[in-house]
């Protein structure tokens, strides 16, 4: 056993010094940690859908995703995400806009803000119920529009069970989420900026045409892709909303994984990965334009 | 400027509508339990239930295990990254992101084909190693805010001083750690904590495909089965996310006061 040990390490020094081992060391739980539970779980699904049931190597699963109905899934699911990020980054950019340029008292502020920390984070479960009880068919909104207007919500089509009431519900936490992100990239908006283009002789219009949105569009175009694939990969609150009557990714994976309605569990894995391509390109660009943004907030 | 005064009113206006009115639609919805007039009924039977208790209790101590699980895994980390490994910041705060990339109902699912009964390592075939499943899942999904405040945290003490200086004094890895380290990004851990528990508490996609009986799947099946208890539910849903993040800005406040004093 000695013989072993002593003939195994050579006399000289190690390749890689006592020191250096230690410092890997130390990040080894939270490297087996990300490996177990983050990183192995995403990269087997991602190899299963390259695989037959057999284990055999396939592009079927790929090529068996742009069947219509699950391309139907992911169109809609995208219809949503785009038109929920687009919506929440259009309101929640004017409302930064009114807290930060719009020489409100400071409490409307502080109070925005702090609500938005609490919105922002209240999603999934009881949000389908809040709009349930304002917007469903005996909601305060719709009753009230009833009986004192006589206008009948529904009777123009809309429902909460659908693209356009998906939209308005998920738009309750995409709009403080964006509110939280874009402040910062308002105030970084420099007094100097405004006043040297007004000398120059801008209008309000140009100033914004030519100096604040150029600075702003990277925050701008990224917050929104943040908040795209925000809502492509929410399911509680459209699963409570809606059960399985609305056909977007997310719940379509849910239904897959309860009970394999697909028929093939690769093709689950194919729509898994669908999933991750989606929200990792966005993030990505995210990424990338947020790199870009921070040039101009030393 | 007048105008623009105008237009940021006109702004703040349509928000407050969009924001409060389904909040108030949600409180009114909660009261109507009783024909004709309002009652708290609707709150008092959803008390009542024993499943609501016990789904409540049950998402509670998942949070508290996930923060003090989570915290082990994140202080000590964010330290040694700090301390000896700065070239692997970028790496690690890659993969602290990455739960934000990745869908948690893919996680999920991943989870469940990896630790499946047929698997090495069969973690979902007995209610307590799911329920450890179930706690990892909730580390994972709430590694990016828990390691962004710590690491906030850490910012602004000197690590590297502080562990030279506990070191000649004689401390070990483990009194630097809990009695030098960790009472010095409290602040972070704190904040960590209340951002985890909102997320936790209400949290469905993994608590329900694991088939653990939290408050997330709990508040589904309410949801799918009665009428006026869904909207008292939202309500204290509401209320206990408000609490978090009040709790949440009074201590990162309180954080930024601190090093101001010293």
């Amino acid at each position: 056993m000695s013989t072993l040990s002593t003939s195994a390490v050579s006399p000289r020094a190690p390749l890689v010094s006592r020191k250096t081992l230690i410092d890997w060391l130390g990040i080894a739980p939270f490297t087996i940690f990300a490996l177990l539970f983050l990183i192995v779980p995403t990269v087997y699904l991602m190899v299963g859908a390259f695989l037959t049931p057999e284990g055999t190597f396939t592009l079927k699963n790929i090529y068996d995703l742009f069947t219509p109905s699950i391309m139907d899934a992911y169109w809609i699911s995208i219809k949503i995400s785009v038109a929920s990020s687009l919506g929440g980054a259009l309101i929640g950019f004017f409302l930064a806009w009114a807290i930060v340029l719009g020489g409100l008292p400071g409490w409307i502020r502080n109070a925005l803000l702090t609500f938005s920390g609490v919105a922002s984070n209240f999603a999934g479960v009881p949000l389908a119920f809040a709009f349930l009880a304002t917007l469903g068919r005996t909601g305060l909104v719709t009753v009230f529009l009833r009986e004192w207007f006589g206008f009948n919500l529904y009777s123009t089509g809309f429902n909460l069970l659908s693209f356009f009431g998906l939209t308005i519900t998920y738009m309750f936490f995409q709009i403080p989420l964006m509110l939280l992100i874009l402040t910062p990239a308002l105030d970084g908006l420099k007094k100097e900026w405004k006043e040297a283009a007004q000398i120059l002789g801008a209008t309000n219009a140009t100033y914004w045409r030519m100096v604040a949105f150029p600075i702003l569009w990277p925050s701008l175009l990224g917050t929104t892709l943040l908040l795209f694939a925000n809502a492509f990969g929410a399911i509680a609150t459209a699963y409570a909303l809606t059960g399985s009557s609305l056909n977007i990714v997310p719940i379509l994976l849910y239904a897959q994984i309860r009970g394999d309605v697909l028929h093939n569990a690769n093709l689950g894995y194919a729509l898994a990965l669908g999933m991750i391509v989606i929200t990792g390109v966005s993030n990505v660009i995210y990424i990338l334009l947020r790199m870009r943004a921070e040039r101009w907030q030393k | 400027m007048k105008t623009g005064r105008f237009f940021a009113w006109l702004a703040i206006a349509i928000g407050c509508i969009y924001f409060f009115v389904p909040l108030i639609g949600t409180f009114e919805f909660s009261l109507r339990a009783r024909r004709g007039e309002y009652s708290f009924d609707a709150y008092q039977s959803v008390f009542a239930d024993a499943s609501f208790r016990e789904t409540f209790g049950y998402s509670m101590l998942m949070a508290l295990f996930t923060i003090i699980f989570g915290m082990l895994l994140v202080v000590p980390t964010a330290y040694w990254v700090r301390l000896r490994l700065p070239q692997m910041r970028p790496v690690v705060e890659f993969v602290t992101l990455m739960p934000l990339v990745i869908p948690a109902i893919v996680i999920v699912f991943g989870y469940l084909r990896m630790y499946n009964s047929s698997s090495i390592l069969p973690m979902t075939g007995f209610e307590s190693t799911t329920n450890i499943l179930l706690v990892c899942s909730y580390i994972t999904l709430s590694l990016p805010y828990m390691y962004r405040a710590v690491d906030t945290a850490m910012r602004t003490i000197d690590v590297r001083t502080l562990t030279e200086a506990a070191e000649s004094l004689g401390a070990s890895w483990t009194t630097i750690l809990f009695k030098c380290i960790f009472p010095n990004v409290m602040g972070g851990v704190l904040s960590g904590a209340f951002i985890t528990l909102a997320i936790v508490i209400g949290e469905f996609t993994m608590a329900s495909l694991l088939g653990r009986p939290a408050f997330g799947p709990y508040l589904q099946l309410v949801g799918a089965n009665k009428a006026y208890e869904p909207s008292a539910l939202a309500v204290i849903a509401f209320a206990v996310t408000w609490l978090c993040m009040g709790l949440l800005q009074l201590v990162s406040r309180f954080n930024r006061a601190a090093p101001a004093k010293a």
